[in-house]
């Protein structure tokens, strides 16, 4: 029986990114917020400390700040016909885990979506025509760039993205991303000091006509103070980044930006090693009474709030409204149903390997987001008339690390073991370097999220399950994307190149990118979103669904950018309009 | 060996300011965090460097089997020592011993199925039972063709088995699933871990994987050299632990 603990008016499930940032708005308007986090508490001093971060095996390989398969796991199978079976092992994607969530892991690349992205349906089908786009199941997301425009300069100034503009109110910026939408204003840090390798790309790209820039980094280019008067320090370029919190103070996370403010409010409580496992909703099923939890003893309480605010990982938010019977479960056959629809990932695995001799590309000198980008065959930037797709891929080079265990490439046909395979890797390392595309992960009917009907978690309750293979179209795209990666790798002028796309048969094992999306799907259609404009649930009108469970596709961007803009319009939604007045904020 | 169990001991030992709200629930785990950043001073959780004496986990024919496997995988040369002297059957000792070998972290409830390629491995077997049973049939293997165990084997033979578990062609009917293929893959990357990982694990002795490649290790500042593009880097590793 779980013990009934005192109301508050905010419960958050989860103390990540959106999290911290709902929970900061929040708390400022005067309310008692509680975040109900599973993983333990991490701060910089303790967790993540400069003597011992930079150690590959720990945290990178054995991935000690990841969630643990053995707390929850996934199954996934390929398609319909297929029997899901559990990831046994976290590989293609690695879910966060404790305060800070997978703020604590990623690279810092902050980008924006681009305004097409937005209304991707309504766009295309006016550029291309319906029938261009009837295999996949687009949909606009309810609310407009222009309106979030405010909402990503928040979440990049929290951040201190370095970066620069190439948009500035419509005026394109030589030297930015001419292809972004309009921002009011610059980056609030410069662009981060460019490796050698960005720098060659960037000359072959500018010679081949396209348009190359800093990528957009929440890795501090110089110290910096954000709004809320949290001061980082200038990123040391040390090649431990991604997998790893941030020993510097220089990388963007919950703990560097919001939780030093966020954690000294009263009106503030943060629990930690604590489940969240069901939304409970009062008998009408319109509204939500409280969340229930399991502390790491075991014991349940139940946690009555006014608001409930689901801010886990995109996948966590989607099972937890599965696991409470929160929205219509999606059903793939019959086409019917949101929860767990539009499920996307992200096409990876175009892209070039380039060999040369006698350089000293130094890969350990890096930061996450560190390198150069092209956006000119990048979502719509392009015209698609006389191709066989939509979509595209911001194409990179840059030095995010060097770290050898995982980092250590031969040239094609090498050994893996032996001497010829050690006299190759020494000869290599400081002579690779490679091009990558980061494609746009369209909707499907038959690519979707559901609770698996097998396997349990610790709790016994179903596992998530998903359902995802990469789509045709995708598949077109990332052939037309390697095409001009090759071109580009050409112009650099390697000896050897090694060329890479996407194939049928989406692969759990290897890593490839923790930028899962959609199963929640925002929108201005309840049927065929799960969320309002607001992220407000349209069943259950006191629950929000903050993440990249909204996205009702993946752009061919990291997706963070977009969901710290969605937070913040979340949050302000909730101040502005749901406070005043209660209850649904956009009609069913 | 740092921690992988979950959840960690050692943070809940840590922990001593659990604020009153949860303290009637009688958990010294969860924590209540208000009003304040839980900071501590001298709190920390650095990894526990290896003692190199003695074997954790192999067997002593297991450890033959290991260091031969592991030094034609790295083999000396003028380059660097081989996989043997650099500790790497040391580091795969430690490792199975510790939270790795028992899979603490994985998802291990049942039931379990054959899966396709893509499910990856599905099988009960943890590293250790994979070791256990994987290096038996080895030598047993060995000692049918070649009347010898492996360790006793000349290198060219045993270059030809590896190769052989390398690319699918000999098959040592290992049980629970695991294919021979993916025995040697789990060999050959606790093996490349074990010679580049830092030292404190036990293998990459004297750095010698780290030099082998020009990788400074634990350094964590170039704000001096990342403005040097195309530039040698003049300092060699330093290692947690301040080996230099």
């Amino acid at each position: 029986m779980a013990q009934l603990l005192p109301h508050k008016d905010v419960v958050i499930m989860g103390l990540g990114w959106t999290g911290a940032v709902l929970a900061q708005e929040l708390t400022d308007a005067g309310l008692h917020v509680v975040a109900i986090e599973r993983g333990p508490w991490r701060d910089t001093a303790t967790n993540f400390n400069i003597g011992y971060m930079p150690d590959e095996l720990r945290y990178a390989i054995r991935r000690e700040l990841f969630l643990a398969p053995a707390q929850e796991a996934m199954t996934m199978r390929n398609n319909l016909a297929q029997t899901a079976l559990p990831m046994r092992d976290y590989g293609s994607f690695l879910p966060g885990h404790g305060v800070g969530g997978a703020g604590v892991h990623w690279n810092g690349f902050n980008w924006r979506f681009f305004p097409s992205d937005f209304q991707i349906k309504t766009h295309l089908t006016k550029r291309y025509g319906a029938g261009r786009i009837r295999e996949l199941q687009l949909e606009d997301w309810g609310v407009t760039y222009d309106e979030i425009e405010h909402c990503f300069d928040k979440f990049e100034y929290l951040c201190g993205t370095s970066g620069k503009a190439g948009n500035l109110k419509g005026r394109v910026v030589e030297g930015g991303n001419p292809f972004e939408g309009p921002r009011t204003r610059d980056y609030p840090n410069p662009p981060l000091k460019m490796p050698y390798s960005a720098m060659l790309f960037s000359e072959a790209a500018k010679g081949l006509g396209l348009h190359p820039f800093p990528s957009p980094a929440a890795n501090m280019s110089r110290p910096y103070v954000n709004p809320l008067g949290v001061a980082m320090g200038e990123c040391t370029y040390c090649g431990f980044c991604e997998r790893f919190g941030c020993a510097n103070y220089s990388k963007a996370m919950p703990q560097t930006t919001i939780l030093p403010v966020l954690m000294r409010k009263p009106n503030f409580e943060a629990r930690t090693e604590c489940e969240v496992l069901k939304i409970n909703l009062r008998p009408d099923g319109k509204t939500a009474r409280s969340v229930t939890y399991v502390d790491a003893a075991g014991h349940e309480f139940e946690q009555p709030g006014d608001i409930i605010l689901l801010c886990g990982y995109g996948m966590m938010n989607v099972r937890m409204m599965l696991l409470s019977g929160i929205g219509v479960p999606y059903d793939p056959v019959q086409g019917t149903g949101t929860v767990g629809r539009n499920y996307c990932y992200q096409t990876q695995g175009t892209g070039a390997r380039l060999f040369f001799e006698n350089k000293h590309f130094n890969p350990f000198i890096g930061t996450g987001a560190l390198g150069a980008t092209i956006d000119d065959f990048n979502g719509d930037a392009f015209d698609h008339s006389a191709l066989d797709f939509v979509g595209g891929a911001g194409i990179s080079c840059g030095s995010s690390n060097g770290r050898p265990i995982g980092n250590r490439p031969t040239p094609p046909g090498t050994p893996r073991w032996g001497a010829v395979w050690k006299k190759a890797t020494a000869e290599t390392y400081q002579n690779a370097t490679g091009v990558g595309a980061q494609g746009t992960s369209y909707p499907v009917r038959g690519n979707y999220l559901d609770l698996d009907p097998t396997y349990k978690d610790r709790f016994g309750r179903p596992l998530l399950r998903v359902t995802f293979d990469f789509p045709d179209n995708d598949l077109r795209m990332s052939r037309y994307l390697s095409q001009q990666i090759e071109k580009i790798g050409k112009a650099m002028n390697p000896k050897q190149m090694a060329m890479n796309q996407s194939a049928k048969g989406w692969n759990s094992v290897p890593y490839q990118t923790t930028h899962n999306t959609g199963g929640a799907g925002m929108g201005a259609n309840p049927k065929t979103s799960a969320v309002n404009r607001y992220l407000q649930s349209w069943d259950v009108s006191n629950l929000f669904v903050i993440g990249a469970s909204a996205f009702q596709q993946n752009a061919g961007k990291n997706p963070t950018g977009t969901v710290g803009a969605l937070a913040y319009w979340a949050a302000e939604a909730i101040r502005d309009q749901y406070l005043k007045k209660p209850g649904a904020l956009v009609p069913a | 060996m740092p921690r992988g169990t979950l959840p960690s001991r050692r943070y809940f030992l840590a922990s001593v300011s659990a604020l009153p709200i949860l303290a009637f629930a009688g958990t010294a785990a969860a924590r209540s965090l208000s009003g304040t950043l839980p900071w501590r001073a001298f709190a920390g959780d650095p990894p526990q460097p290896v003692n190199p004496l003695g074997w954790h986990f192999f067997t002593p024919d297991e450890v033959a089997t290991v260091e031969a496997i592991v030094d034609r995988l790295i083999p000396a040369d003028t380059l660097s020592v081989g996989g043997k002297d650099a500790g790497c059957a040391v580091f795969i000792d430690r490792q199975l011993a510790g939270a790795f070998g028992k899979s603490s972290r994985l998802y291990m409830k049942g039931p379990f199925a054959a899966g396709l390629p893509t499910q990856g491995y599905q099988g009960e077997l943890t590293p250790e039972g994979r070791y256990r049973e994987g290096l038996k049939a080895i030598n047993d293997y060995c000692r049918g063709v070649h009347g010898r165990n492996f360790a006793q084997m000349r290198p060219a033979d045993q270059d030809a088995i590896l190769t052989g578990l390398e690319e699918g062609k000999i098959d040592l009917k290992l049980s629970h699933g695991l294919s021979s293929r993916a025995f040697f893959e789990l060999i050959l990357q606790n093996t490349m871990e074990g010679f580049f990982a830092d030292p404190l694990y036990g293998g990459n002795k004297g750095m010698a994987g780290w030099k082998l490649i020009g990788f400074p290790g634990a350094r964590y500042d170039y704000r001096d050299h990342i403005g040097k593009p195309n530039v040698p880097y003049p300092r060699g590793p330093i290692s947690i632990y301040g080996e230099a």
